[in-house]
């Protein structure tokens, strides 16, 4: 492994320990503020949290990008763009760390580090955008599915990341509706974006496994894509559904979102295919980890269409279902994707069966705590909804005082989070550390393909 | 054929983003923002307030939503002003000076008069969309 791989990953996986780190304590911060205004505030220990989060998702997505990238494009073309892409994205990271310490903000939610960290931040991403285009240009025929997955990923976050930063001409401050409708406008593109290269990933991967390359081929692989396409571009409207903003905006984005009613159709219809194959790879620690990805999308799916409703959305905006929906997202599907990324890149399998029944009991209990987590907030969600827009309850502390103690349950089983998730990471961390992986020489014929990574699970699970 | 379909969706993409950024807003009940409310607004992210609270039900729970706070009843300028001056037991006193203080309410006040935050059940249709006036 190239020392900027290792590097980059051993980041990300930093990254996401901090993440549940800063989460359980911006969750005090919120539940106990008379305790923690002096020491770490809440406006303070959320930035952290949230940043945490996104550069772990971001780093994590383009880190399986730049370590799969020597598989499926192996010109060296690019390949110094990569390098500089991993120190400044890093160091740009670290530079809104120590901004944070030091309680400076000034960007706008999600982002908020001065705006000045932006250009750093861009900068780099134009390094991997030359890193990743530059051979993929050279690519003669019919490119697989995630090769175009992952070039939709990285052109649509450097699209969306300029639009994120369109507040800063003043034009676009001259209406605080435009200002707004632009802003989650680019939020919106900018999952899509991630999303797109993580399930590029999760595919490439699940080629891998299988061994058939015609799952990043088929027909109906590439009409989900433009369907992905076409909701990362035009469905990020339910952000902005009470903003009294052009109707049509509504309108458009109302029925693009009721699109996503085919993605859940075809997971019903997959679903017997799905569990077959479950359990026929269940011992791999990476296919695992799909799998629970793929329940999480099911049960974000529900809840992203009833929330797309106008009238459901009425009730829902503004609550902690829409903390549900970002947090099954991010833990439940980006996170878990990534976690099975790694798992095959860092080859968990070949562990040892102590290390790997370690990784197993924290996977289930990230399953268990997430699931009792995300059904919290959905709780505390329909509370607030019920006691704002059925009772009318207009005194904020009124509205707030049952969702407290919802929230305190939901912080005991962000703990569990902590600990499952937080035990994977670090098992990951100390492998990514020193890892070297088998040179293709030294590995037996007969594993010599991508597929073998199966039969050399079960051998080493037999060998021990 | 599958990359002249994403040329076209990127093309409709381009369209309706530069529709979004001049027709989004037509009904322009707020007037252009002043340079106090430009200072308050920029205030408002130097100091993180919209990790605590809404505007339009966009931001953090830990406060309430300010969408309207200016226009409404019992509450206004003045009551605003008091809560960001001295702060409460929730929120940490930022130890704002008058001016700073009188610039974040303006622009508030500038951010109610752009619309109402809560829709009324009576604007849900059948279809189950909304049919806000502006």
């Amino acid at each position: 492994m190239q020392h900027h791989h290792r590097l980059y990953i051993v980041s990300s996986l930093i990254l996401l320990i901090a993440t549940l780190v800063f989460g359980m304590l911006a969750s005090w911060a919120f539940l106990y503020p008379l305790t923690y205004n002096s020491i770490f505030p809440f406006y303070q220990a959320r930035p952290f949290h949230v940043s945490a989060a996104l550069f772990w998702i971001i780093t994590g997505a383009t880190a399986c990008i730049l370590f799969f990238k020597k598989e499926v494009l192996p010109s060296p073309s690019g390949a110094l763009a990569g390098k500089v892409f991993v120190y400044t994205w890093l160091a740009s990271i670290l530079a809104v760390f120590v901004c944070y310490s030091f309680r400076l903000f000034g960007g706008r939610e999600y982002w908020e580090f001065p705006p000045v960290l932006c250009l750093p931040i861009l900068v780099s991403w134009v390094f991997l955008a030359v890193s990743w285009f530059a051979p993929f240009a050279k690519v003669r025929g019919r490119k697989p599915l995630y090769m175009w997955m992952w070039s939709t990923g990285i052109f649509f976050f450097l699209l969306t990341f300029v639009e994120q930063n369109l507040w800063q001409i003043p034009w676009f401050r001259l209406s605080y509706l435009r200002e707004i409708t632009v802003q989650w406008k680019s939020n919106g593109a900018m999952v899509g974006a991630w999303n797109q290269m993580i399930y590029g990933t999760s595919l490439y991967l699940m080629v891998k496994i299988s061994g058939d390359e015609q799952m990043a081929r088929s027909r109906s692989a590439y009409f989900f894509y433009m369907l992905g396409l076409t909701n990362l571009m035009f469905n990020w409207g339910h952000h902005l559904y009470n903003v009294p903003a052009a109707a049509w905006i509504r309108d458009g984005a109302y029925l693009i979102s009721m699109t996503e009613w085919i993605f859940l159709i075809r997971m019903i219809h997959g679903f017997r295919t799905t569990l077959r194959e479950s359990k026929r790879l269940q011992h791999l620690i990476s296919y695992r980890f799909i799998i629970a990805a793929e329940f999480w999308v099911f049960m974000n799916l529900l809840l992203t269409l009833a929330m797309s409703i106008p009238a459901i959305n009425r009730y829902t905006h503004g609550t902690h279902i829409t903390v549900a929906h970002a947090m099954g997202a991010t833990i439940g599907i980006n996170s878990m994707i990534l976690l099975g990324a790694f798992s095959w890149i860092l080859e968990a399998d070949m562990l040892k069966i102590r290390i790997r029944k370690a990784i197993a009991v924290s996977y289930w209990g990230a399953q268990i705590s997430l699931a009792a987590f995300w059904l919290s907030l959905i709780a505390a969600g329909i509370v607030k909804a019920y006691r704002t827009t059925a009772l009318n309850i207009t005194s904020f502390q009124e509205v707030m005082a049952p969702v407290t103690s919802i929230l305190k349950v939901f912080n005991l089983l962000g703990v569990g989070l902590l600990i499952s998730l937080g035990t994977i990471a670090f098992i990951y961390l100390r492998r990514a550390l020193r890892f070297t992986p088998a040179p293709v020489a030294t590995i037996p014929a007969q594993h010599a393909s991508p597929k073998t990574r199966i039969v050399r699970a079960k051998e080493n699970e037999l060998a021990q | 054929m599958r990359f002249g379909l994403w040329i076209l969706l990127f093309c409709a993409f381009i369209v309706y983003t530069w529709f979004v950024y001049a027709q989004c807003d037509t009904s322009c009940k707020a007037p252009h923002p002043s340079g106090k409310e430009l200072a308050g607004w920029q205030l408002w992210q130097s100091r993180n307030c919209q990790v605590c609270h809404q505007l339009y039900g966009l931001g953090g729970f830990m406060g309430p939503d300010l969408t309207n706070t200016a226009s409404e009843r019992g509450k206004g300028a003045r009551y605003m002003s008091g809560i960001i001056k001295y702060g409460t037991g929730r929120m940490p006193n930022f130890h704002l000076s008058d001016s700073e203080v009188n610039n974040l309410v303006s622009f508030l006040t500038w951010v109610d008069k752009s619309g109402k935050n809560r829709v009324p059940p009576e604007f849900v249709t059948w279809t189950g969309n909304y049919n806000i006036s502006n």
